[in-house]
């Protein structure tokens, strides 16, 4: 999960009924089709408790995004399936870190941390806990950079993603029903 | 408005089953479906009793595919529920539309590795087309209505409805869904009619091409769309094959009709998908038993790909002109669009049309040149297969309803039977099931009373599912079944002598273990057995001859017999493989 996603991977936004099993009925499907998931992300979407908003983010070179959007369309919990083309999609993700950090070097890594407009969560004796919530491409970079450091644990959110605003989508299917969704995990 | 009436779970099930005109239900019951199977003693609809609800699932689709209707089966919990996956599987992959109802354990046991739990729904859930389970007795009017909506609109296909046996018991308020809209199914929108833009498109290439052929698959029958069919064809003059699923959804004794293609089709439906210039596939999937290498299939056809499953456009051959539709409303469309570019329904071609008498030449010299073929066997010689089909085709009404197994026996029952009429044709065509017959056939004339019924299967199929003989004669379901009994697993067998170097391992059965004859008299069926090409017509015209009990007659026939023509496995279909006897002429 350290490197920047090339190309091959798309952003599907999936509206899905907020049902039992939805959830395993999409990773399923991935998994009997041979369709590889990059990450994924779920959460309630605001105003309506009847939806959820799964973000895949989908590794097209194992099918094709068109083969991999019509199976997931079949799904009769699936509601409604947005592409996101990175140039027309808000993307978002959540870091989470443990670094060890002497005290000698601690104020190096909560600089570093500043200087990407993170948060220093928690501290210990001889160890840091930051996080960063931004893009993609922002929180890869911030990784990379704590590299330099030992890194003791590490958890990325997966993306989650809406439109532009003011942009369809290249490829809308059926009209989604008007709905905010929470970010759930980063903002 | 009916006055509100309270039920229970169980009477609201049995009552859905009847507001959706079911008529008949195959199933057995067990401690978690308990509460269900009471109010079935007061309801309209007739149950059969299986032997095993494996059974109980194949009858269901042998019913839905003569009738056209959903089959519905219901099972216990557990063991029960696991019984019918096989059923669910092949009804998934032939899309054949299915309601089964499962038990379960009571919702306050879920997770709990209760007696005889088992996540069905999770199990099915890659082989259905949706799965509920049922967590209040009040949703299970809609659930069951949405049931059957989802199985029987768009691509048909089985659906599971899992139901803890304290929502069986526990009491609601009946109301029924007044309509679609209610069933509270916010994404599921099957696709119906055809983009004009796209018809037209389809209809130009139609028009323009040299050596077209119609690629028709069993969407075709889903659909109902045969009439249709027969139109088009007659007015285009393009020649048409149809797959395994589609046997007689284009009449065998049409002039155009050139029968079945793929690893066991004729040299004819095979070749001329080789060599056309447009394959216009109507309900068909691109099944790998059909094109053989993908690579190699149909190398310089322009593909026009008419489906009611946006997936399947696209999913092994991408299409020149892909359309997304019922297969009926589409050709309907295409029909008309022909018209308005000056094809009219007298058949009158447009001007530019391009002439088709070239590719009928050629289709024809290859007709004549390769047809189906075996040898007939010498006096005193054992019975071949192929034989026992055309004497079974020739002796029995021409809308006898066939059902296969799988293996040699389905092929040959495929190949020379001649199907004239649509929904004739029972078989396992994708999961390729093996003991299918016996309970499809039991299904299907139950379905279809008025018709003859025979199932042609193999020694291997029928010890696999035989013991719903016992069914068929308590519940007077006179169906006939012949054996082609060669004493091997066949098909296995054949691949073993072709592809391993005749070594044969583990595909001897025996001709006589167990004795198929005293087997059926002890289900209560009429036993024949013949020996000799000779008893072969005198046997099948005594079973034609029964009509209170169910017949088995055990074909004893030639165990070196091999279906021919062939594309081994994996092979382009130009290396097709036709009988020893026409090698010379195909090199």
């Amino acid at each position: 999960m350290s490197a920047t996603p090339p190309t091959r991977h798309h952003v599907l936004s999936v509206l899905v009924e907020n049902k039992a099993g939805v959830l395993s009925r999409v990773a399923g499907l991935f998994s009997r089709r041979g369709f590889n998931i990059y990450s994924l992300a779920v959460a309630p979407t605001d105003e309506d408790e009847r939806f959820s908003r799964i973000t895949i983010v989908v590794d097209v070179e194992s099918a094709p995004l068109e083969q991999v959007v019509q199976q997931l369309d079949k799904l009769v919990n699936v509601v409604a399936i947005s592409q996101l083309a990175p140039a027309d999609a808000v993307q978002r993700e959540l870091l989470i870190a443990t670094v060890e950090a002497q005290p000698a070097e601690r104020s190096q890594v909560i600089q570093l941390v500043g200087v990407f407009g993170g948060e220093v969560v928690d501290v210990g004796s001889v160890s840091l806990t930051v996080t960063l919530a931004g893009r993609p491409e922002k929180i890869d970079h911030f990784e990379g950079l704590l590299e330099g450091y030992r890194v003791v644990e590490l958890q990325r959110t997966g993306r989650v993603a809406l439109p532009k605003l003011d942009r369809r989508p290249a490829g809308d299917r059926h009209t989604a029903p008007e709905l905010r969704t929470i970010a759930g995990t980063a903002g | 408005m009916e006055p509100k009436k309270t039920l229970t779970g169980a009477q609201a099930l049995i009552k859905s089953l009847e507001m959706q005109r079911v008529e008949v239900m195959f199933g057995l019951p067990g401690g978690a479906i308990l509460p269900v199977y009471d109010p079935i003693l007061d309801s309209s609809i007739r149950h059969i009793l299986v032997r095993h609800e494996q059974g109980a699932g194949h009858m269901a689709e042998g019913y839905a595919m003569v009738t056209g209707r959903p089959g519905v089966a219901m099972v216990t919990s557990g063991p029960g529920a696991t019984n019918i996956v096989t059923p669910l599987s092949n009804a998934y992959m032939d899309s054949t539309p299915l309601v089964v109802i499962s038990g379960q354990v009571a919702t306050g046991s879920i997770g709990t590795d209760a007696f005889q739990e088992c996540d069905i729904t999770g199990v099915t859930m890659g082989i259905t087309k949706h799965n509920w389970l049922v967590t209040q007795a009040a949703d299970i009017p809609k659930v069951v209505a949405a049931a059957f909506h989802v199985a029987t609109t768009g691509r048909p296909g089985p659906v599971l409805i899992d139901v803890p046996k304290d929502v069986a018991n526990a009491t609601m308020e009946w109301s029924w869904p007044e309509s679609v809209d209610d069933l509270d199914l916010p994404g599921y929108h099957p696709v119906t009619e055809g983009d004009p833009a796209e018809v037209r498109r389809a209809a130009e290439l139609l028009l323009a091409a040299e050596r077209p052929v119609l690629y028709v698959g069993g969407g075709v029958l889903k659909a109902r769309a045969g009439e249709a069919l027969l139109a088009l064809a007659e007015r285009t003059g393009i020649p048409v094959v149809t797959t395994l699923m589609a046997r007689g959804a284009f009449p065998d004794s049409h002039p155009q009709c050139l029968g079945m293609p793929g690893m066991h089709g004729n040299f004819t439906a095979v070749t001329a998908m080789q060599r056309c210039d447009l394959l216009v596939s109507l309900g068909a999937r691109f099944d790998d038993r059909v094109t053989g290498k993908v690579d190699t299939f149909a190398p310089g056809a322009k593909v026009v790909h008419v489906d009611i499953d946006p997936a399947e456009l696209g999913k092994v051959r991408t299409p020149d002109v892909g359309i997304a539709g019922d297969c009926r409303l589409v050709i309907e469309e295409l029909l008309e669009a022909l018209g308005a570019l000056g094809l009219g329904s007298d058949g009158n071609r447009a001007a530019e049309r391009v002439d088709l008498g070239p590719w009928w030449d050629q289709l024809r010299h290859w007709q004549e040149e390769f047809p189906l073929f075996y040898e007939v066997a010498p006096d005193g010689g054992p019975i071949k297969p192929q034989m026992v089909v055309e004497a079974l085709r020739d002796l029995s009404p021409t809308d006898t309803i066939v059902a296969s197994g799988v293996g040699q026996h389905q092929m040959w029952a495929s190949q020379y039977w001649r199907f004239d009429h649509p929904y004739t044709w029972v078989n396992s065509g994708g999961a390729g099931t093996m003991g299918f017959a016996v309970p499809a056939a039991i299904g299907a004339k139950v379905g279809r009373p008025d018709r003859t019924v025979w199932a042609i299967d193999g020694d291997g199929c029928f010890q696999m599912t035989a013991q719903e003989l016992a069914t068929a004669t308590a519940e007077r379901v006179p169906v006939k079944i012949a054996i082609l009994n060669n004493a091997y697993l066949g098909m296995v067998r054949q691949w073993q002598e072709m592809f391993y170097g005749e070594r044969y391992s583990e595909v001897y059965l025996s001709p006589d273990l167990p004795d198929y004859v005293k087997w059926a008299e002890a289900m209560g069926c009429v036993g024949i057995r013949a020996e000799t090409s000779d008893e072969v017509a005198p046997a099948i015209e005594k079973a034609n001859g029964i009509d209170d009990r169910p017949v088995v007659v055990d074909f004893r026939t030639d165990a070196f017999e091999k279906v021919f023509p062939m594309v081994p496995a994996g092979a382009s279909n130009d290396a097709i493989v036709v009988h020893p006897e026409q090698e010379q002429k195909s090199r």
